[in-house]
């Protein structure tokens, strides 16, 4: 067991340096993140005003707050359908990953973690820097939140990663998995609470939303970062969060011995 | 192969066979409009999300919205029905199909145009034009001469508007690698700020998607003078005439960022 | 007056179809130095001053190692990379300044990349370029049915491109060159990777070609039976730097490499050592057969052969020609030293 974990651990480490050759386009993304905060804040500051200072909960800070923090963790959240071991399912290269002493699933977690970690550099941070040093936004002044934050951000990450995985995995059966990517896409930029935080869907699709995994992949971390879901409410997002990680880890570990039968039957 | 041999055959050519090659694949074709189609409504339920909660949002109901919401749209989709495929440049360079347009008797960005035709943004344009006509006659805006020559102004010239963007991101490429992550920032991030109220942003925001990338010329400019409403501080109703004037300095922009490119690109940073 | 512009003046030939004069390309590369983070920016020349004419109607190879080069040329000669100094004309024009005139009167191959429309039929590639080069209507009808008869592709028209063999796309690539019946062809690679049959095929084709309108061939390759039968001139190319430029069986006369008389004798007989202007390479059986090396340029077969028989009954002979192969190896390494980039 140790010698499996100082592996993933590894790949961690692989995931974060394979990173630092895309400099540039974090800068870029960077770039990106912070002209569509600007006008998400803008929308949003509005709208609270709009409502008279108080909408679903939140003030201009702490919905300033909530699009600087998802708007940092949009990098490392990765909401497009993509993933690595999609290219290698479709050219499949991946019959040759299965014969490697290493669970294929939790290896691309630990790189993608990696990857995630090394995001929160150029474009995490800084993105809430600049939303803090412009417009201005509400933070917690404990501790506590951001421990608690620290948990529901790698759980989130990891979430994202799971959908993903399994989304791609379809690639088994699926010549060509783009409309499906497209469709997740759209699904969970929507439904994970990004343009707008999902407290404010009305009723019938705020269920909807949450009978999915993706508000627990941005919405509820940055829930937990900024203190909005403190104490209870922070343990019961926990909580949620490790049910859909268990869920959807399951789902991408049954398509996997699925599609590994698969490969085997028809030769790849 | 018939008898015409004018300047535009080649390129009709070309499109007519991009044509052909997407109805070969009648499935993934259905598939790929499918998805454009939720990617419109979902955008649409964005904004109806908002409007959920609030009344009025930077002076304008939800009628008059959907109206900036549907030029908006319909005005990008256009573009990228044309020249979407543009910020795919770095697959163009690594096929060696770049090298293939140079040695031809053709301009190479016009060749690069042509060379596609994504029939599949079909149902975002039809949302565009669904959410526009339901905007007009929710805000009940007569369509009287001014009226009609507006929207048709707004239409045109704010396609190609979002074209010039476009080619601009197809420039950029020449210089970087990942140059679709910067550009990213201005093609689909000024599609964003066209489809909001410009009233909402802050004077920077207002300086850059008002005058820099003139993406708001495209929406709300014209649904404010189509509204008869005065419009923000920096932002008259008025300037919805100048449309053709901001069409002509992204374009002008876009070509000298093109030139620029080829240079680069024949000066060895393939 | 320019050197290439007195070079002109003084051809009587007329203008040359492609002039280059003291081209040179050249280009940054950043390296890691040693130790993190420093970087280390040294100038590459892939292209060293070339100067070179190529008549109209003539057929040259243009040979070199891997990097060597050529690759960079031609798309300095097409208007596709702008070189770093001197100058390059092309069908008389400047390729960058004319690049669509340009492209009417030049065909280009690159073996690598295709030019044709992927995902359609051979024949819808044919009529769009048709309508590209503004080919009028019947006469470009009548052009794609000759080259597709003598290339003999006739049941692949309705085939989509991706679907080829590479045997098949290569044709179909050179007929595309070819259907605007341009003055100069331009051959990158355009046998790599096919068979025997395939090969002598195209050869056959594009001596015909020439026969038949007189074009320049141009002709990148590594296989020197490309060169053998296509080619009365070769240009070979060493690390940017034009390192022979005449015809082929002269090459092999420069670098010393020597044909090789075989003989066989009727008796056994002692080694043939001391004929003027040949070396002994060996016997075998007992001295029945023995190779002579002589060098072409020095002593005709003719002449070694009557020494021969001066010293013994010749029953039987064959001429083995150098390897080219050898040959080249033996210019690259007569020129640089170190290996390309």
């Amino acid at each position: 067991m140790p010698a499996d974990l100082r592996t993933y651990l590894k790949l961690v480490r692989a995931g974060f340096a394979k990173q630092a050759h895309y400099r540039l386009a974090m800068l870029a993304g960077l770039g990106t993140n912070l002209v569509f905060g600007f006008i998400r804040a803008a929308i949003l500051f509005a709208a609270v005003t709009s409502a008279g200072g108080s909408l679903g909960g939140y003030t201009v800070g702490t919905i300033s707050s909530y699009v600087w923090l998802s708007q940092g963790l949009l990098g490392a959240i990765e909401l497009s359908g993509r993933a690595e071991v999609g290219d290698r399912v479709r050219t499949g290269d991946v019959a040759v990953d299965f014969i490697r002493p290493v669970d294929l699933q939790t290896w691309h977690l630990a790189e993608d973690m990696g990857r995630a970690a090394y995001t929160l550099i150029p474009r995490g941070l800084p993105s809430v820097l600049v939303g803090a040093l412009t417009v201005g936004l509400v933070l917690p002044r404990t501790p506590l939140p951001y421990l608690l934050g620290l948990v529901s951000v790698v759980a989130g990450v990891a979430i994202s990663f799971y959908c993903r995985y399994a989304v791609n995995v379809l690639g088994f059966w699926l010549l060509d998995t783009r409309g499906v990517r497209t469709l997740y896409t759209v699904t969970s930029t929507f439904l994970a609470g990004l343009f707008v935080p999902v407290s404010l869907f009305p009723s019938w699709l705020h269920t909807v939303a949450y009978w999915t995994p993706f508000p627990s992949i941005l919405q509820i971390p940055v829930n937990v970062l900024s203190g909005r879901d403190a104490g209870v409410d922070a343990a019961a997002a926990l909580l949620m969060q490790g049910g859909w990680l268990i869920a959807v880890c399951l789902v991408g570990r049954a398509l996997t011995n699925a599609g590994r039968r698969q490969l085997v039957l028809n030769g790849g | 192969m018939g008898v015409e041999t004018s300047a535009w055959s080649p390129y009709r050519a070309v499109l007519a066979s991009r044509l052909r090659a997407q109805r070969a694949y009648p499935v993934g074709f259905v598939l790929d409009v499918l998805g454009s189609l939720l990617v419109g409504l979902v955008e649409l339920a964005e904004v109806w999300v908002i409007f959920s909660n609030v009344r009025v949002l930077g002076g304008l109901d939800f009628s008059a919205i959907l109206l900036v919401f549907g030029l908006s749209n319909l005005t990008f989709s256009l573009a990228d029905l044309f020249v979407g495929h543009l910020d795919t440049l770095p697959t163009y360079i690594r096929a060696g199909t770049l090298d293939a347009f140079y040695l031809r008797p053709l301009p190479v960005l016009g060749q690069l145009v042509t060379s596609e035709l994504e029939l599949r943004r079909i149902s975002r344009i039809a949302v565009g034009a669904a959410a526009l006509a339901a905007g007009l006659a929710a805000t009940h805006a007569s369509l009287d001469l001014r009226n009609v020559v507006l929207l048709v102004l707004a239409v045109v010239f704010g396609t190609a508007i979002f074209a010039a963007l476009f080619v601009c991101a197809a420039s950029v490429q020449f210089f970087l690698i990942n140059g679709a992550e910067l550009t990213n920032s201005f093609t689909y991030g000024g599609s964003y700020a066209a489809s909001q109220p410009a009233s909402v942003f802050p004077g920077p925001l207002k300086l850059l998607f008002g005058y820099l990338v003139p993406v708001v010329f495209t929406a709300y400019l014209p649904t404010l003078a189509l509204l008869g409403l005065p419009g923000p501080a920096g932002l008259p109703a008025w300037l919805a005439w100048l449309l053709p004037v901001a069409a002509l300095w992204v374009w002008g922009v876009a070509l000298v960022l093109w030139r620029w490119g080829t240079r680069h690109y024949q000066g060895g940073g393939g | 007056m320019t050197s290439g512009d007195a070079a002109a003046a003084a051809d009587p030939v007329g203008e040359p179809i492609i002039e280059v004069a003291d081209l040179t390309r050249t280009f940054t590369v950043r390296r890691r130095g040693n130790g993190r983070g420093r970087r280390v920016r040294t100038t590459i020349a892939a292209v060293d001053a070339m100067t070179f004419r190529v008549s109209p109607g003539e057929a040259v190879g243009y040979i070199g190692a891997n990097g060597a080069g050529k690759s960079t040329t031609i798309k300095m000669l097409c208007g596709i990379l702008v070189p770093t100094s001197g100058r390059v004309r092309t069908c008389g024009l400047d390729p960058l300044k004319h690049r669509r005139e340009l492209s009417r009167r030049i065909g280009v191959v690159f073996g690598q990349r295709s030019q044709l429309w992927w995902d359609l039929p051979l024949r819808e590639s044919f009529s769009i370029l048709a309508a590209i080069h503004r080919l009028d209507g019947a006469a470009a009808g009548r052009r794609t049915e000759e080259l597709v008869e003598q290339l003999e592709m006739a049941d692949t028209l309705d085939t989509p491109v991706r679907q080829l063999s590479l045997g098949q796309r290569m044709r179909a690539e050179i007929a595309a060159a070819l259907l605007h019946s341009p003055d100069l062809v331009i051959l990158d690679e355009p046998t790599i990777g096919l068979d025997v049959l395939s090969k002598a095929r195209l050869r056959e084709f594009l001596i015909g070609e020439r026969a038949a309108r007189g074009t320049t061939l141009l002709l990148t390759t590594h296989d020197m039976g490309d060169i053998e039968r296509l080619c009365d001139r070769v240009l070979v190319v060493d690390h940017g730097r034009l390192a022979y430029d005449g015809t082929l069986p002269g090459l092999a006369g420069t670098v010393g490499a020597q044909r090789v008389l075989v003989v066989d004798l009727t008796h056994p007989t002692g080694d043939l050592t001391g004929i003027p202007g040949t070396s002994h390479l060996g016997s075998e059986a007992d001295g029945l057969r023995q190779r002579l090396g002589f060098d072409a340029e020095a002593t005709t077969a003719a002449d070694v052969l009557a020494a021969v028989a001066d010293r013994a009954d010749v029953r039987d002979l064959s001429i083995e020609e150098p390897d080219i192969e050898d040959v080249v190896r033996r210019i690259y390494r007569s020129g640089g030293g170190t290996s390309p980039p």
